[in-house]
């Protein structure tokens, strides 16, 4: 409860909230630079799971308590996994250095921070409300009405994820099947 | 002071900015699947941020308005089917270069 209201004023609960929000806006913002700056791709995996965490707090301020908990199962729990398998598959030496040549880096860097400020600008000048103008009830992020809603109004998105997902499943253990074949089959040539 | 709209838009800018900074730095193939990953955060943030705090009402139906949450499980579950495959083309792609390096990789025909 003491969550569910980020725009809460006045009281200890508008406090606690903006520290927690400085609190995980820094480490999802810091953890998201330093994998910029990391030139190790283990180190790049580990700042990445960093950021997401922060990114599931940010999702809890909010009061989207489900969304950061799939957030955390998904993202932090699978795809970070998925990550650090393809580097071991993809890589002879561990620590395999992905530093980008420093031009590019400079470049990539002055890039950004261009389009970091120019956001931050065009936000700041759009003059966005400063918070929700009707105080919302408890029960809006509640589980039941996420599943009321995937299955009403959101029921074809749902049903296309679902197909989408089963074609990911075959599609990526037909390619890997495929791989593994050819170096048999290599391997039997080379030996005979 | 208070926790606008604009708090989370700028964080949701910072994100951004650095995951086109690591999609544009970075040779390694895996190195730009984890910019794009920065990148569909950022996304969600914002889809999230405008549902709670500008987009704020009941439907017809009288269910409350949430399609950015929503919207948000869908980049999710799309994030993870893209790691996927995009892990299996790289695994290929090692098996013929012996190597994930995007420069290498300018024909499609290997």
């Amino acid at each position: 409860m003491l969550l569910l209201h980020v725009q809460t004023v006045g009281s200890s609960e508008g406090w606690v909230t903006l520290v927690l929000f400085y609190l995980f806006a820094a480490l999802s913002g810091v953890s998201a630079w330093a994998l910029v700056l990391s030139p190790n791709i283990i180190r790049m995996a580990v700042y990445l799971m960093l950021t997401l965490a922060g990114v599931a707090g940010i999702y809890f301020l909010l009061g989207a308590e489900l969304l950061a908990a799939v957030q955390l199962i998904v993202y932090v729990g699978g795809v970070l996994i998925l990550i650090i398998f393809g580097v071991m598959l993809t890589s002879r030496n561990p620590y395999l250095n992905v530093a980008p040549r420093g031009g590019e880096m400079a470049l990539g860097l002055v890039l950004a921070t261009v389009l970091a400020v120019l956001l931050a600008v065009a936000v700041l000048a759009a003059g966005l409300p400063e918070a929700a103008a009707a105080a919302p009830d408890d029960d809006r992020y509640a589980v039941r009405w996420i599943g009321a809603l995937l299955l009403s109004r959101h029921l074809i998105a749902f049903e296309v994820a679902a197909v989408i997902l089963l074609i990911v499943m075959i599609g990526a253990g037909y390619l890997v099947r495929r791989r593994i074949k050819a170096n048999q089959a290599g391997a039997t040539e080379g030996r005979s | 002071m208070m926790i606008g709209l604009a708090h989370f838009v700028i964080l949701s800018a910072i994100l951004a900015a650095a995951g086109i900074a690591v999609m544009l730095t970075r040779r390694n193939a895996l190195g730009i699947l984890i910019g794009v990953e920065l990148l569909l955060n950022a996304g969600g943030i914002n889809f999230v941020a405008f549902n709670r705090l500008a987009h704020v009402g009941t439907a017809p139906d009288g269910a409350p308005l949430m399609d950015g949450v929503v919207f948000t499980f869908f980049i999710i579950v799309l994030a993870a089917a893209e790691a996927a495959v995009a892990l299996a083309i790289f695994l290929n792609y090692y098996n013929t270069f012996r190597s994930i390096d995007v420069d290498r990789a300018s024909e499609l025909k290997g």
